[in-house]
């Protein structure tokens, strides 16, 4: 039996409260800071898939880093904005609707693990606000809530279109569930567990010994199965009929305006973290550092700073670079016109100090000695969730690739899809997987 | 601490039986209902039953109150439409009194039941120890009632055929 926090434990002090709260506040402020980071992808995503230059207007005194200052403006806009209740609406109903929508969404979080179990000072602290014993399960009952939102937005809305987008958007949740679900059940059978850091630490291993033994080449078909529910449950493209644009309006968002609509929106981009996190942890390692499980790391953590902190500096002073060398082309090339030419330098200049710094502490390490217990663990957690992170941002571009690649789809193709292929294609994978783990033995 | 999270929850979940019979409007009735459910929910993850809280949650308030939103959403029932449906009080004391009398006689029926005092195991309601019990102690009810589902389904289906 791993570690089960139990009632019967001794009383929780300050500090357990304060580690709680302090996990709560990483992987929120985690999901939270991508969040413009994704609209910024978004927005210079499609514009290079459709080539075009994409926003580059928006400034503070000349800086526009490349359209990062449009996200500012944006919520500037949404902040000022009149949140209107059009007359005809039901009131309570239409003002709690964005709310839910996006607390359920971020409450899923709570048991994403994004490091192994970090001892320090004769404590083991998990990096998971909450280790539930049927973690993954929670994240599909807290999805399945997030449907109030959408369906109560559409319906309170008193308008034709909201309701046919909520009521679209239901049946398309509803129905890509199950796939979701039935995706799952290999991967308890694989990894012998429902719980996240269980399911994570049996993706350390190799599989015949050169192939980490991640989620996505034991359960192949398992992993595009859960990947393609995952989208429909984002109702991202090419799964957006719930908004649907040339058929809809907006759907169920068409009568919200200001922060309320900002909400949705938000949550949208949220739920794509968390899909995101979620086939991460399932299919692809999770906090694993592929071939490095956590007691090599720790094992070898001189190493691990260094090689962390030379390629974090010489990455920044190769950016500033690069930067430098830009900001001078422009210069030579008559650039813009404006401050943009300034942005090379300024950028440069920054990454500068970052580099030098990093390669400063790399400096101070050379003259340390061997690193006390807690200092390497600390290496190994910054490692794994620096693996945590790459893959899920990796997902979350996928996310938009797929966005701005694909057309939407019509709805009875989506219902077939659903009901007819990806069901059946689960029960497949259930036994093929049983058969195997029969075969093997286990 | 314990105590007083008890008596909030429970009385959430029977405010929100009570208010999921009494509102007139069905959807309000339906919402009353997941609160009610999710009050439950939220007594289970007190007993530490993580998978029970979690299934609560998943299969009533998830999948179960969704489908009974969506088709009150599809009625969308206009407010003049909705009959007016007094709830008299003489009606609401013979209820409650008819289901206080019925508990009460259940309690000293089947009473023995459930022992007083048990000391919780440590796997109460979680994954495994729901797993074992379904798929042992209780293996032919628990394929009986997936018989008898799947047999109302498909009469749902051929009914709801022959209709349209």
């Amino acid at each position: 039996m791993p570690t089960r926090t139990h009632g019967r434990r001794n009383v929780p002090n300050w500090l357990d409260f304060v580690i709680i709260g302090g996990k709560a506040v990483f992987i929120w402020g985690f999901a939270l800071t991508l969040l413009p980071v994704l609209i910024w992808f978004e927005r210079k995503g499609s514009a290079f898939i459709q080539d075009r230059a994409g926003p580059n207007r928006a400034a503070i005194l000349g800086i526009r880093l490349a359209g990062f200052i449009h996200n500012i403006a944006d919520v500037v806009k949404l902040l000022m904005k009149e949140m209107m209740i059009p007359p005809h609406v039901n009131r309570a109903y239409f003002m709690i609707a964005p709310v839910l929508g996006f607390t359920f969404i971020l409450s899923a979080f709570a048991v994403i693990p994004w490091a192994d179990t970090l001892r320090v000072a004769g404590r083991d602290i998990t990096m998971q606000v909450a280790d539930l014993n049927a973690g993954i399960l929670f994240i599909l009952a807290i999805t399945s809530l997030n449907v109030y939102g959408i369906v109560l937005a559409g319906w309170s809305s008193n308008n034709k279109f909201a309701l046919m987008g909520g009521l679209r958007s239901t049946a398309q949740m509803i129905s890509y569930e199950i796939p979701l679900g039935l995706a799952l059940v290999g991967i308890f059978m694989v990894y012998g567990s429902a719980q996240l850091n269980e399911i994570v630490r049996g993706q350390g291993e190799l599989l015949f010994g050169f192939l980490p033994k991640w989620g996505l080449f034991v359960q192949p078909l398992g992993a595009i199965l859960f990947i393609v529910a995952a989208f429909a449950e984002t109702n991202r493209n090419p799964f957006d009929l719930p908004e649907g644009e040339s058929e809809i309006v907006a759907g169920y968002h068409v009568e919200y305006s200001g922060m309320r609509f900002a909400l949705f929106y938000m949550g949208e981009y949220v739920a794509i973290v968390l899909s995101s996190a979620m086939i991460t942890t399932l299919f692809f390692g999770g906090w694993q550092v592929p071939y490095f499980p956590t007691e090599r790391i720790v094992a070898t953590a001189d190493t691990w700073l260094k090689v962390m902190l030379s390629v974090g500096g010489v990455g920044a002073l190769a950016f500033a670079a690069l930067m430098l060398f830009w900001a001078k082309r422009m210069k030579d090339g008559g650039g813009f016109g404006d401050l943009r030419d300034k942005e090379g330098i300024i950028l440069g200049v920054a990454h500068i100090a970052i580099g030098g710094a990093m390669l400063f502490f790399l400096w101070k390490t050379l003259s340390m000695g061997p690193m006390p217990e807690w200092g390497a663990r600390t290496v190994a957690a910054v490692a794994q969730i620096t693996s945590f992170a790459l893959k899920t941002i990796f997902w979350c571009w996928v996310f938009i690739w797929v966005r701005w690649s694909l057309p939407r789809f019509r709805y009875d193709q989506l219902m077939r899809l659903g009901w007819k292929k990806m069901i059946p294609l689960s029960f497949v994978n259930i036994f093929l997987t049983g058969l195997v783990i029969l075969w093997m033995g286990r | 601490m314990h105590a007083v999270l008890f008596y909030i929850l429970a009385t959430l979940a029977v405010v929100g039986g009570l208010l999921m019979v009494s509102l007139k409007n069905p959807l309000s009735g339906a919402f009353a209902l997941i609160l009610s459910l999710c009050s439950l929910a939220a007594l289970f993850a007190m007993l530490h039953a993580e998978f029970l809280f979690i299934l609560q949650i998943l299969v009533y308030a998830g999948a179960i109150m969704v489908l009974i939103i969506f088709t009150i959403m599809l009625l969308n029932l206009k407010k003049e439409e909705l009959q007016e449906a007094p709830v008299g009080w003489i009606r609401l004391l013979l209820t409650a009194t008819l289901c206080a009398v019925g508990a009460f006689g259940a309690i000293q029926v089947f009473g023995d039941v459930v022992p007083a005092n048990v000391e919780m195991t440590t796997d109460f309601g979680n994954i495994e120890s729901v797993g074992r019990v379904m798929l042992s102690d209780f293996v032919y009810p628990f394929e009986v009632i997936s018989l008898i589902l799947l047999v109302a389904v498909v009469g749902v289906v051929l009914l709801a055929k022959r209709i349209i």
